[in-house]
């Protein structure tokens, strides 16, 4: 199968006085048509960079250094503006971190959906609202035509969300970037959210790209997992091997730092905090918190490599991987 | 339709709230009659002035406060209040027409400059900071007496000195919107960015807007006045409120008091009535405002 995104030594640089940020720093990888690609990290580690650099928003002091973005057959890179305008909303669209304030606050809810079919399918008002309010029927909105009207601080924090669904969905995206969607709504809402975009992404068919740092939730709903950490990537998994047997160190970090009610384990805290990506250290960025440290890590980047089939992990440590990196 | 029905009554709420937020200010409230009132009074002009603003009395030269002429009359015997109420009509528009124009172009300018950045804005703002390199008051003298003082200079040149009050302002407001989440929302669905600016952004910056022109109105209205009363404003015989406090402030010494206090009385009364209800609308647009008496 050909995948449907295929993102390729993504580099990303914020220029500020004292020298360029590395945001994201060589990412690879796909998204498979159809499937739930989990992007986690921690604060700070590129996940929405990297999203918003696949929309082509990464606005100056931030430019794409190096790197291919490869979607349906084309390099979005390589776009004029105009075909970008065309991609972005129509192909490929994105759900917010938080939805109340991702809504126009002058523009009534229903205006900014119909815009949508209005701008990519050229449709005539009357049939662009009919779409709409059939639109906020499927989110689950109650009384369409009703909230459809308001704006968005008169709905709650879970319908505003629905109704970024909604307009996330509206013109059958390929691909749903959602960027901590459920960030800031209450737990029984954010898993009917969660629920809701998954159901609407199998159904429409898309694949969809879920940035979280909350591995319960990707645990629950991606197919596939990537890790990154200080702007790179350094794992990526089916989720179930993920979880079974996370090659990368701070995988297994990550994974041990998960709060168990089933078992009587010590939730393990990961040691330091994210490096300046501010002159990075040369080399693999996790070294200074690596329990397995070698010499070789403080001084040369790993390779991604396979450990098994559909595992790939970034690290020298990792037992059947430090002949692949040697041979490159 | 019942969902039409409590749709308007939320709005008919909140437009009712901000009704029951502004009477509580009396002075403003009454500073906003004050307004109408003289709006009102430039629009029936025709109807309500006793007499034509323009016709002589030789018989009626000069003459006091009376029945006939409630405001006196002037050297030719022209009645005071027909030309103080025709003159309302003239300060009025010139201000409204300047203002209009000076919003329309400045928003626009500090729109394009806040949003787009680079050396755009610092295009547009250095040329913005040339013209405040001028008092404006100076600066609309010179354009007035060079172009010539038709009325249709006199309103460029309060348009154009009015200009980066409303640039600044909008760059400042863009500057903060376009950071935010629903612009980014915008962008992410392939809008253009003309239509982010205008549909999107700019209508979340017509509070302060309001508020600046409403002041802004004032000032315009004073520096109309203040032109003419230079004679660099609008041109005699058309009654001005400026140009007529100039005539009459010839009379001081010799007592005819009416001919300078009325006029001046006029422009007094409506720059202060805009001033006061700005005033208020600022207080009253302010979210950090919301709820406090």
């Amino acid at each position: 199968m050909t995948p449907l995104l295929t993102v390729r030594d993504l580099t990303v640089h914020f220029d500020t006085d004292d020298g360029p940020v590395e945001a994201v720093d060589g990412a690879s990888f796909v998204v498979e048509p159809g499937e739930i690609l989990g992007l986690v990290g921690e604060s700070g580690s590129g996940k929405s960079v990297t999203a918003l650099t696949i929309l082509r928003l990464i606005r100056p002091p931030g430019r794409v250094v190096s790197g291919s973005i490869g979607f349906e057959g084309r390099e979005l890179l390589a776009l004029g503006e105009d075909e970008m305008r065309a991609v972005r909303g129509a192909r490929i669209s994105m759900v917010f971190q938080s939805p109340r304030t991702a809504l126009n606050p002058v523009l009534p809810v229903g205006r900014q959906i119909a815009r949508l079919y209005r701008l990519h399918q050229g449709l005539a008002p009357a049939e662009a609202e009919r779409r709409t309010l059939e639109m906020l029927t499927l989110v689950g909105i109650p009384e369409p035509e009703r909230r459809a009207r308001q704006y968005a601080h008169q709905l709650s924090g879970g319908m505003c969300q629905r109704v970024m669904i909604a307009m996330a969905l509206a013109t059958s995206p390929r691909l749903l970037l959602a960027d901590e969607p459920t960030t800031g709504l209450d737990v029984s809402i954010a898993a009917q959210i969660l629920d809701l975009m998954i159901e609407l992404g199998r159904r429409t068919g898309a694949s969809i790209l879920l940035i979280t740092h909350d591995l319960g939730v990707v645990a629950g709903v991606c197919d596939r997992v990537a890790v990154m950490h200080a702007g790179q990537l350094v794992e990526c998994a089916e989720v179930h091997a993920l979880f079974k047997r996370p090659a990368h160190p701070y995988t297994r970090a990550l994974v041990n730092a998960i709060p168990r009610v089933d078992r009587e384990v010590v939730m393990e805290p990961i040691p330091g905090a994210v490096p300046s990506l501010l002159g990075p250290p040369p080399g693999c960025r996790y070294a200074g918190r690596c329990p397995d440290v070698l010499d070789v890590c403080r001084t040369a980047r790993p390779a991604v490599a396979a450990v098994a089939d559909g595992h790939e992990v970034a690290c020298y440590a990792v037992e059947g991987t430090r002949g692949a990196a040697a041979r490159r | 339709m019942a969902a039409v029905v409590a749709q308007r009554a939320e709005t008919r709420r909140a437009s009712a709230r901000l009704w029951r937020r502004a009477q509580r200010n009396r002075l403003s409230f009454a500073a906003l009659g004050v307004i109408a009132a003289i709006t009102l009074v430039a629009l029936a002009a025709p109807w309500l002035a006793p007499y034509d603003p323009d016709a002589t009395d030789a018989t009626a030269a000069l003459a006091s406060v009376s029945r006939a002429h409630w405001l006196g009359t002037d050297l030719y015997g022209r009645d005071q209040l027909s030309r103080i109420i025709h003159a309302a009509r003239v300060d009025l528009l010139v201000a409204l027409v300047a203002t209009a124009m000076a919003l329309t172009t400045g928003s626009l300018l500090g729109a394009l400059a806040g949003y787009r950045g680079g050396w755009i804005d610092q295009l547009v703002m250095r040329a913005i900071d040339s013209v405040m390199a001028f008092p404006a008051f100076i600066l609309a003298m010179a354009i007035t007496a060079t172009l010539g003082n038709s009325t249709a200079y006199v309103v460029a040149a309060i348009a154009i000195t009015h200009v980066p009050i409303y640039t600044r302002l909008i760059r400042g407001e863009m500057l903060k919107v376009r950071e935010t989440e629903y612009a980014e929302a915008a962008r992410t669905v392939g809008n253009p960015g003309h239509r982010i600016v205008l549909r999107h952004l700019l209508p979340n910056c017509v509070p302060p807007l309001i508020v600046q022109a409403t002041l802004a109105m004032g000032f315009a209205i004073l520096t109309v006045a203040a032109l003419s009363f230079l004679g660099l404003g609008i041109q005699p015989p058309q009654s001005e409120w400026g140009a007529m406090t100039a005539e009459g402030a010839g009379y001081i010494v010799s007592g005819e008091w009416w001919l300078f206090l009325f006029p001046g009385l006029a422009i007094m009364v409506t720059v202060l009535a805009f001033n006061l209800v700005g005033d208020t609308l600022r207080d009253l647009l302010d979210p950090r405002m919301q709820g406090v008496r």
